[in-house]
């Protein structure tokens, strides 16, 4: 199967039915993204499918077609995703650290759409991603600083 | 996430008399490596300054701040220090435990005097290659400097010259003055946060070697159940699977030392699904479709111990008097009013994002694991036992957790996998799914307390007296379910009376962040606002009679250790509680009009040596929905601040997450199995429900303390005060039912 990952096309030796994350993860050994729930709850596990944030636990490979995907290990190729990381690190965002590629993976696709996100805009974006450390005062932080950079 | 007194005093051995641990590598010409001052620093000849990060890292920022501690009094700049993390590996780095908020009230004086070890061995190096006394050098930025010959030396060129030299006593070094601080107190970003920002693999779950094979466990969802029927040639059909491993229920697996739970450290029988991808051993597992019966825990149900505990109030206390101090029987019969009222909150799941997992490889008589654990001693010595290996032929890889809360101080998941990985003679991998991190939690204990206050003519609290209910085995409470000396109001209300009634439990009952506390809180600063409305007060006023004159309570004889870490000799102190009070009420505006259906609440506590209290404003629309616009918090947990960046933000997540857990996290038991499977059922704070958090930390002069749970406590008895406020209405049950608040 082929796909297009981080601007790269890749061959991958999966089953169809496997979800995108676990080819990701096990398959390429791009580990960046996240197993949290396998259950489409957490957002732990967020990719992008032609710039828009999807499940990678509820995403069959077989389904990703010509799409191309965007994880944490290819978030740098975007503009918006350089100044969201950098904002993350300056802000100290992380606590665990274990959601935060799921959470900057949907703020970048926020900001491409959204440049400059009321809180309702953000709210609506990133209430999918689950934070078990409560890292939401300062993602929204980060978002907002990221916008105005 | 507590420790046993026993890991604690372990800690002070290591912080006051062991204070050798950690300089072990240096001595002489014993030095392995040119320019490794101790264990925990080396200078490069290139410059490098490289400083170990000893403590288990799960998101509470010790990666960060404990080197922080030993970088101020190496007196380097922090951009000059390249952290590295460390194996566990207690004898060379000494206490490794992420519990309790343990690490920095019992190591942030060792740290320092890491840092000035390191500091006076450079020093000395240069006053013997200068010839000048060592008292007249200076240093700053990794650099020595002798004012009066105008020489100067990088610390690279001093190195090797200062690994050679005996390291000082530990007492002798001089420290810093906390004003003269350049590193601690300032807003440090996480080491690893660029590499988090980047998807690099850090945590354990990333673990890949070569060679390596995933691995799903299928056990009993009832604890201790036996396997009844599978089908394992379906299993085996599953494309990607290799193989089936059997593994059989051990029962003597008891040898934890930082934290021990008694009699029921278990590693449950089942059957492993060997695959070449985790998808495959989960599907493998599936496809097993294993029945279970029987277990030790097949009796128990939610519905069955909530009857329980109305018949043990209606019936009277299996063990009356369990504390008893002064003379709460008579006070209150002599009362000018009572005040009675029932809370209780259920037993929580820990639900760290990071799914349980545990890579293992067992080779020639060794195993090598790689762990996101709280614990990694623990996890090598149970490895060990369940081996028959010697301990120091495990060897532990401290990965980044994804989130402790307490979960990752039990090590089950690494024995599992041990087994499994010795079997299988290949690296193993074995990741959990999330229902079977619920089913196979060490779960925080329910509980339910009957209050009765006396009060007296002017309404002030004479007397307290608490029937509480809750669970352990064998007729005695577990040891996360205690109520003791260390719990308000013990102590400060002269006049209390606790009764207890124990009911059985044969599931995991484990430690999550403030255990205990953050169930006792809810009840207490309740209980005080009932008995504030009784009287007719206002509830910052009463708080503030309720604590009187400032002084220190010495902690009640019936201390179990269990509340947070050893506070024998800690008193509670009601003046640095006062004065958190005060300032979370000015930073408020406490006492403002308020619209209608919106109010405030407010609520204090004391754990893990930190004195925290918040207000809370709060609407309630008119379906019951609760919004929480801001809480304030003010915190003392003494003199310094290590990284303000990461104490704000430790405070910050405890606020929010003790609000997901008010608003609805509940687990409950049916047929003696978890009923709750994914967060769906288990709902965590998201970000549409996450209020402004404005942090106050006052500065006192005592020794600075732990941050990762204190903050947590506080708030869901300030939220139920400002629902009371807005609505009129007490909700004394937890999570919270809204249902209740509407118009």
């Amino acid at each position: 199967m082929k796909l297009n990952i981080n601007g790269k096309p890749v061959e991958v030796a999966a089953d169809p039915d496997m979800p995108l994350l676990w080819a990701l993860r096990d398959v390429l050994g791009l580990t960046g993204t996240k197993f949290g729930c396998g259950a489409g709850f957490c957002g732990a596990c967020t990719v992008q499918l032609d710039g828009e944030p999807v499940r990678g636990c509820q995403t069959p490979v077989s389904a990703v077609g010509t799409a191309k995907i965007t994880t944490i290990e290819g978030l740098s190729a975007s503009a918006w995703g350089r100044k969201l990381q950098d904002a993350w690190v300056a802000l100290d965002v992380p606590q665990c650290g274990y959601c935060q590629a799921g959470q900057l993976l949907a703020a970048e696709a926020l900001l491409r759409t959204t440049p400059k996100p009321t809180d309702a805009d953000i709210d609506a974006a990133m209430s999918g991603n689950l934070c078990r450390c409560a890292t939401y005062t300062r993602i929204r932080a980060a978002i907002k600083q990221a916008a105005s950079a | 996430m507590s420790v046993s007194r026993r890991a604690v005093l372990q800690a002070g051995v290591v912080a006051g008399g062991g204070l050798s641990l950690g300089w072990q590598l240096t001595g002489g010409a014993k030095a392995a490596v040119p320019g490794q001052l101790s264990a925990f620093v080396q200078i490069g000849s290139d410059g490098a300054i490289v400083i170990a990060a000893h403590q288990p890292e799960i998101g509470q920022g010790v990666r960060t701040s404990f080197p922080m501690m030993i970088a101020e009094e190496l007196d380097v700049d922090w951009a000059q220090v390249t952290v590295q993390p460390v194996l566990g590996d207690r004898a060379t780095y000494g206490y490794q435990l992420a519990g309790g908020s343990s690490a920095t009230p019992t190591q942030f004086e060792r740290m320092r005097r890491l840092g000035a070890s390191a500091r006076a061995m450079l020093v000395q190096a240069a006053a013997t290659a200068w010839n000048v006394p060592a008292s007249e050098i200076t240093t700053g930025s990794a650099m020595l400097r002798h004012a009066a010959s105008g020489r100067s030396a990088r610390y690279a060129e001093m190195a090797s010259a200062a690994a050679a030299i005996t390291p000082p006593k530990p007492d002798s070094l001089a420290l810093k003055n906390n004003a003269d601080f350049k590193i601690l107190g300032k807003r440090i970003p996480g080491v690893d946060n660029r590499a988090i920002a980047t998807g690099k693999p850090l945590f354990g779950i990333d673990t890949r070697l070569p060679g390596m094979v995933h691995a799903a466990f299928a056990k009993s969802p009832v604890f201790g159940g036996k396997l009844k029927i599978c089908n394992r040639a379906a299993a085996l059909a599953v494309p990607g699977v290799k193989g089936l491993v059997n593994v059989a229920q051990r029962r003597d697996l008891k040898t934890q030392i930082d934290v021990g739970l008694p009699g029921i450290e278990m590693l449950q029988e089942g059957i492993a699904v060997l695959a070449t991808s985790t998808w495959a051993a989960m599907k493998g597992r599936e496809a097993l479709a294993c029945v279970w019966e029987g277990g030790d825990a097949a009796f128990q149900s939610t519905a069955a111990w909530e009857a329980a505990a109305a018949k043990a109030f209606k019936d009277g206390p299996q063990k009356p008097g369990y504390m008893n101090h002064g003379n709460a029987p008579a006070k209150l019969a002599s009362a000018a009013k009572k005040v009675t009222a029932d809370y209780s909150y259920p037993f929580l799941a820990h639900a760290a994002l990071e799914p349980i997992n545990a890579t293992a490889h067992v080779k020639n008589g060794r195993c090598e694991l790689w762990l996101s654990t709280q614990t990694p001693e623990d996890a090598r010595r149970m490895v060990a036992l369940a081996l028959g290996l010697k301990v120091e032929d495990v060897v532990i890889h401290m990965m980044r957790s994804g989130g402790g809360f307490g979960r990752r101080l039990m090590n089950d998941f690494a024995v599992e996998a041990a087994v499994i990985a010795k079997a299988a003679g290949v690296p193993v991998k074995l990741t959990w799914d999330r229902p079977q991190d619920f089913a196979h939690d060490w779960l925080r204990p329910g509980g339910w307390h009957k209050l009765e206050a006396g009060l007296d003519e002017k309404g002030d609290i004479i007397a307290w007296h608490d029937h509480f209910v809750s669970f352990g085995a064998d007729g005695a409470l577990n040891p996360t379910a205690v109520i003791d000396g260390s719990l308000f109001p013990s102590g400060v209300i002269k006049d209390f009376r606790a009764d207890v009634t124990v009911l059985p439990i044969a599931s995991t009952l484990g430690w999550l962040r403030a255990p205990i506390n953050n169930a006792f809180a809810f009840v207490t600063q309740g209980f005080i606002d009932d008995c504030a409305i009784a009287a007719g007060r206002d509830s910052l006023d009463y708080r503030r009679a309720v604590l009187g004159t400032p002084r220190a309570i010495p902690i009640a004889e019936e201390f179990s250790g269990e509340t947070g870490e050893d506070m024998k000799g800690t008193p509670y102190n009601t003046g640095r509680m006062r004065g958190v009070l005060d300032k979370a009420a000015a930073m408020a505006g406490w006492g403002r009009a308020m619209p209608p259906r919106r109010g405030l609440g407010i609520a204090f506590h004391f754990s893990h040596l930190g004195y925290f209290a918040n207000v809370v404003d709060a609407s309630v629309g008119n379906d019951g929905a609760v919004t929480v616009h801001h809480v304030w918090v003010a915190a003392d947990i003494g003199k310094q601040i290590v990284n303000l960046s990461g104490a704000e933000n430790q405070v910050q997540g405890s606020v929010i997450d003790a609000l997901g857990a008010a608003l609805g996290q509940r687990i409950t038991f049916a047929k003696g199995a978890v009923e709750q499977q994914n967060f769906g059922d288990f709902p965590l704070a998201r970000m549409d429900m996450a209020p402004q958090v404005e942090v106050a930390f006052l500065s006192t002069d005592y020794p600075t303390t732990g941050l990762g749970e204190p903050a947590y406590p506080s708030l869901a008895p300030a939220l139920a005060g400002a629902i009371h406020q807005a609505t009129g209405k007490r909700l004394r049950q937890l999570p919270l039912d809204t249902s209740q608040l509407r118009a």
